[in-house]
């Protein structure tokens, strides 16, 4: 049986095979962070994979990881191309990088998620918090339900966390 | 080992100097052809097989790329009288060009075939648009690995790249300004191009004035999409010295080069290093020669951030002073080191690639189809002056190089150089 949802009024789905995704949207509808941890070379991954991106092995065990990063980098999207998201521009596509493995297995690699900024309820972020946001800005995880096995993660500011004075963003605002 | 560590520089036995571009082709660039893929493509192979002195049946090799929104090679092959001995039609767009150049001479130097053409029909305006608007795949549901982008309304190029160059302004202090120069060099060589969609010249404050698409980009650093054919005839040294021109001759080529993590090139690495970083160490020392010894670069605009990621990786400038470079009037025509003469795909048109390589040619050979007078020879008399609507033909072109842009994690290039006999 697919895993079907709806987030943002856009259908949502994944097929039988998709064995890794659904293992992590799964863990998501818990609204707890698992990534697939290698059984040999014991390194993380994002996105899913099949095997290990950094020893290519086949051997896997979901972990749980600390929802908590530092905004890497991101792009404010202001021409929406989706008709969905129109009524949410400007939006804020984050790349996100997680505390868990910073600068591993190189000095500048990480896990790096693709995401939306979004309030703690997990609703696109409205425009005063999307310009409050920029590198450097301390965030975690949080998630929007979309069906049975299926939530989205999504990210808001880290109201626990130290904050930079000003977070790096494009000079014209 | 570092890549292209295996590499010899000392020697040619990677086929430098062994094939040749020896025919270009090309529609005109227009929004709303009111034609078919199939009507473009058929007209850029017919144009570049004529622009080689050749006759359909002296090609027997085809190669294509699209993303499923062109005409494949067995159609056109029939519309031309073309009996392809070998032919492929490939998945991709940006950087598939000098990929497919490599393939090209790979084949022929396997006997499969002795000259192919390599082409690209697009109607990228009137009907299926790359960035994505109003197409189908917008309002689509969303399963796979969509599931990572679509859903957080990441599917066009500029919402895949953005983070790439915000990080290169947040790592090295790139300004907007610098960046917006790109396309205003590029609106100058624009002006001197009759085939180029927008000639008109620009200024920085037109760019960063025009409306935000995906900060950082404004609208007019995002490149034009455009309805047109192009074409390229690739064949071995021997049999280019027969042809009507005298010769690109290929030097390296390095195609789809990738990051590490092809799969998601933002999990390695500072993102604000871009696939040349890697490709240089194949293209410098395969051509034998280095960024200082290029004379016009074609550096991929798709955005004003692709040209300058690009030149900087390559080792044009020093990493982080792309923003200086391409503000500096290097890459100016009249400048040391023009880049993209035609106006590229920011003005002339959006081809994936292809024309940025005829416009080399043309520069190799000393006639570019601009204004100025054609002499009794049949070679236009270039006056070297790039006032607006005059000359854009480069002085001293004895070497280019062509910079394809896929993503920041994927990249193709080519340096091609006059034949020296």
């Amino acid at each position: 049986m697919p895993v079907k949802g709806e987030y943002l009024g856009m259908p949502l789905h994944i097929n039988d095979l998709e064995h890794d995704y659904r293992e992590f949207f799964g863990y998501c509808a818990k609204h707890d962070l698992h990534l697939q941890n290698c059984d040999d070379c014991k390194m993380f991954r994002y996105p899913p994979t099949t095997a290990c991106p950094y020893c290519a092995s086949p051997r896997a065990t979901w972990k749980p990881v600390e929802g908590k990063g530092t905004l890497y980098s991101y792009g404010e999207i202001h021409h929406a191309i989706q008709p969905v998201f129109r009524q949410y521009s400007p939006y804020m596509l984050l790349l996100v990088e997680l505390d868990t493995q910073r600068g591993k297995p190189g000095e500048f690699d990480g896990l790096r998620f693709t995401g939306n900024l979004a309030a703690p309820n997990g609703d696109l972020a409205p425009p005063d918090l999307v310009r409050s946001v920029g590198i450097g800005t301390r965030l975690r995880i949080v998630y929007k339900d979309a069906g049975e096995g299926i939530s989205m993660p999504l990210w808001t500011v880290d109201e626990s966390a130290t904050q930079p004075a000003r977070p790096w963003r494009y000079p014209i605002e | 080992m570092a890549p292209g560590g295996d590499i010899n520089a000392a020697s040619e036995k990677f086929l430098r100097g062994k094939y040749a571009i020896v025919g270009v082709g090309e529609t005109g660039y227009v929004r709303g052809s009111g034609r078919t893929t199939r009507a473009l493509g058929t007209e850029a192979v017919r144009k570049a097989i004529e622009d080689a002195g050749l006759k359909p049946s002296d090609v027997d090799g085809m190669l294509s790329y699209s993303f499923n929104d062109s005409t494949f090679s067995p159609t056109i092959a029939g519309e031309l009288g073309i009996r392809p001995n070998f032919y492929m039609d490939v998945y991709g767009g940006g950087s598939s060009t000098e990929a497919l150049i490599g393939i090209a001479m790979g084949v022929i130097e396997a006997g499969m075939c002795r000259t192919v053409v390599i082409y690209r029909a697009m109607n990228g305006y009137s009907e299926v648009r790359i960035g994505g608007t109003g197409g189908r795949g917008s309002v689509a549901p969303v399963g796979g690995e969509g599931l990572f982008t679509r859903a957080y309304g990441l599917m066009s190029a500029g919402q895949m790249f953005c983070q790439s160059f915000m990080r290169h302004m947040y790592d090295y202090g790139t300004t907007p300004e610098q960046v917006a120069m790109v396309k205003v060099i590029h609106s100058e060589h624009a002006s001197n191009n009759p085939k180029a969609f927008y000639k008109k010249r620009l200024t920085v404050q037109d760019v960063i004035s025009s409306r935000m698409i995906v900060k950082p980009l404004h609208l007019l650093d995002c490149c034009v999409e455009t309805d047109n054919g192009t074409a390229i005839i690739v064949t071995r040294i021997d049999r280019a010295r027969d042809c009507r021109h005298k010769p690109a001759v290929i030097q390296s080529v390095v195609g789809r080069c990738c990051k590490p993590r092809a799969d998601m090139h933002y999990q390695a690495g500072p993102i604000s290093t871009v696939a040349g970083h890697y490709a240089k160490d194949i293209l410098w020392p395969n051509a034998g020669v280095g960024p200082e010894d290029v004379d016009v670069t074609g550096s991929y605009d798709a955005f004003t951030f692709t040209t300058m990621l690009q030149l900087e990786d390559y080792g044009f400038c020093k990493k982080g002073e792309g923003g200086n470079y391409v503000s500096d009037g290097t890459m100016r025509l009249g400048g040391k080191r023009p880049n993209n003469t035609s106006g590229g795909h920011l003005c002339e048109g959006y081809t994936h690639g292809v024309n940025m390589v005829i416009e080399n040619v043309r520069q190799l050979r000393h006639d570019v189809d601009d204004s100025c007078p054609v002499g009794p020879d049949g070679k236009r008399q270039h006056s070297y002056d790039y006032r607006e609507g005059g000359c854009r033909q480069v002085k001293k072109v004895e070497v280019t190089a062509n910079l394809g842009w896929a993503t920041p994690g994927q990249g193709s290039a080519m340096v091609m150089a006059q034949d020296k006999r």
